[in-house]
């Protein structure tokens, strides 16, 4: 019987290991970059006026947040396809986390956006400024700052979520660990080290956003 | 249409599994939370030590890694248990980390003036948490856990993936017999919203009933 955990099997697997981090950074990195545009996309067309637009996204927003990831990776993964759309696993996985976390998103940049105080919105009112301008130029540079650290943590958490991409045949850190597990009957190795690398680079992400905070409360703003 | 007539029976199966697990799971991530957020508080400096590290654990790793951890590596030293109650532990344990800070901010969010009162009366600590302190911090708690039991009844989704046959499962079984994959996934995700609502609606009704005057 050999060891329990047997350390020099764990040193021996780390470099495989390593090499799907990098596509869980990967698909990270381009989730959380399309969660943010998409988000504030969907933020502002909450704001718009008429209800037949804003309503809508509203109820979206709501559907997207409430129902699992897994089920909407699974349907982008099995019904794309069908729409003539063929992307890659990878992409596909990037396109669902990027979709489900900007919902997550619009909500932040909501709250970011009503806390700015409407004596700024009536002082550009005042100014004639058009609606675009008093976005780009008024609003959204006091509404954005504050809520960074919110999206910071959404961007920890979309992390965490990327091991749902081996459901989609995603060869990503978890996929690669089970991988290494059916090959060689030891999964507690491989296992146990995707689990502490996720907690590693869990707790310096969450680290990295408290420290921004305190930059942001430092000097972003004076609000 | 009649499509969708055939496909919901089985669904209804899966819903009720994945309802059974959320149900089990949230009841037992309510303690776990209130241990290990009181535990947190704890001027013992063990006590407090195992809570952070339980809490940074449960946070900081995915939670369909904790599943798989304790899926494939606990039978490898002996203790094999049913998917169903692995399915369940995990994502209470999971569920009770992120509850665990709810409890934790609820009661520091409670002013220090009626510890202080509590004191005065020469109340013990027991009953300070139990009358003064908890009925205070409820109600605080009450919109973060609503939120966190919606992330929960997401979260039983990936039990799908270590052989439990709640709705994804049993989703992904029929779209394997009937290809009809679009109504499938989205009956599914319509299915996964309505018991959203359902959780939504409720925890709205015990916010409205426990309100603080």
């Amino acid at each position: 019987m050999t060891d329990i955990f047997d350390w020099a099997f764990a040193w021996e697997i780390l470099p495989t290991l390593g090499s799907a981090l990098i596509i869980t950074v990967h698909a990270t990195v381009l989730g959380m970059s399309l969660a943010v545009v998409l988000g504030l996309i969907l933020a502002m067309l909450r704001r718009v006026r008429s209800r037949w637009i804003s309503a809508p996204v509203a109820v979206l927003i709501e559907f997207v947040r409430s129902t699992p990831l897994l089920v909407q990776m699974y349907f982008l993964f099995y019904v794309l396809p069908q729409t003539g759309m063929r992307l890659s696993p990878l992409v596909t996985g990037i396109l669902a986390l990027g979709v489900h976390y900007a919902a997550y998103c619009a909500e932040v940049y909501r709250a970011g956006i009503e806390s700015v105080p409407r004596g700024q919105l009536e002082a550009a009112t005042a100014l004639n400024l058009s609606p675009w301008r008093t976005a780009v130029g008024v609003v959204l540079p006091q509404a954005i700052p504050p809520v960074v650290p919110a999206l910071g943590n959404y961007l920890v958490a979309m992390f965490k979520d990327t091991p749902l991409l081996s459901a989609i045949t995603v060869v990503e850190l978890l996929q690669q660990s089970k991988i290494i597990g059916s090959a060689t009957f030891r999964y507690t190795e491989p296992l146990t080290l995707v689990g502490v690398l996720f907690l590693l680079l869990s707790l310096v992400a969450a680290w990295g956003v408290r420290r921004l905070e305190a930059w942001l409360k430092k000097f972003g703003g004076s609000r | 249409m009649e499509g969708f007539a055939a496909l919901l029976p089985p669904l209804l199966d899966g819903l009720w599994m994945t309802l059974r697990i959320t149900v089990g799971a949230a009841l037992l991530a309510i303690p776990l939370a209130l241990a290990a957020g009181l535990a947190r508080l704890s001027s013992h400096r063990l006590i407090s030590g195992i809570a952070v590290v339980y809490v940074e654990v449960f946070r900081g790793t995915s939670a369909l890694v904790q599943l798989f951890w304790f899926y494939y590596v606990l039978p490898l030293f002996g203790l094999r248990l049913p998917a169903v109650t692995v399915g369940i532990v995990v994502l209470a344990a999971n569920a009770g980390a992120y509850g665990a800070e709810v409890v934790r901010g609820a009661i520091l969010a409670v002013a220090s003036g009626q510890r202080e009162a509590a004191v005065a009366l020469n109340m013990t600590s027991a009953q300070t948490l139990r009358r003064i302190v908890l009925p205070q911090a409820f109600p605080a708690m009450l919109p973060p856990a609503g939120n966190l039991l919606i992330e929960l009844l997401k979260n039983t989704a990936l039990v799908s993936l270590i052989t439990i046959t709640d709705l994804t499962f049993r989703g992904q079984m029929l779209r394997a017999e009937t290809l009809q994959t679009t109504q499938i996934f989205l009956l599914l995700l319509l299915l996964y919203f309505a018991v959203a609502l359902v959780i939504t609606a409720g925890i709205r009704l015990l916010e409205r009933r426990f309100r603080v005057r």
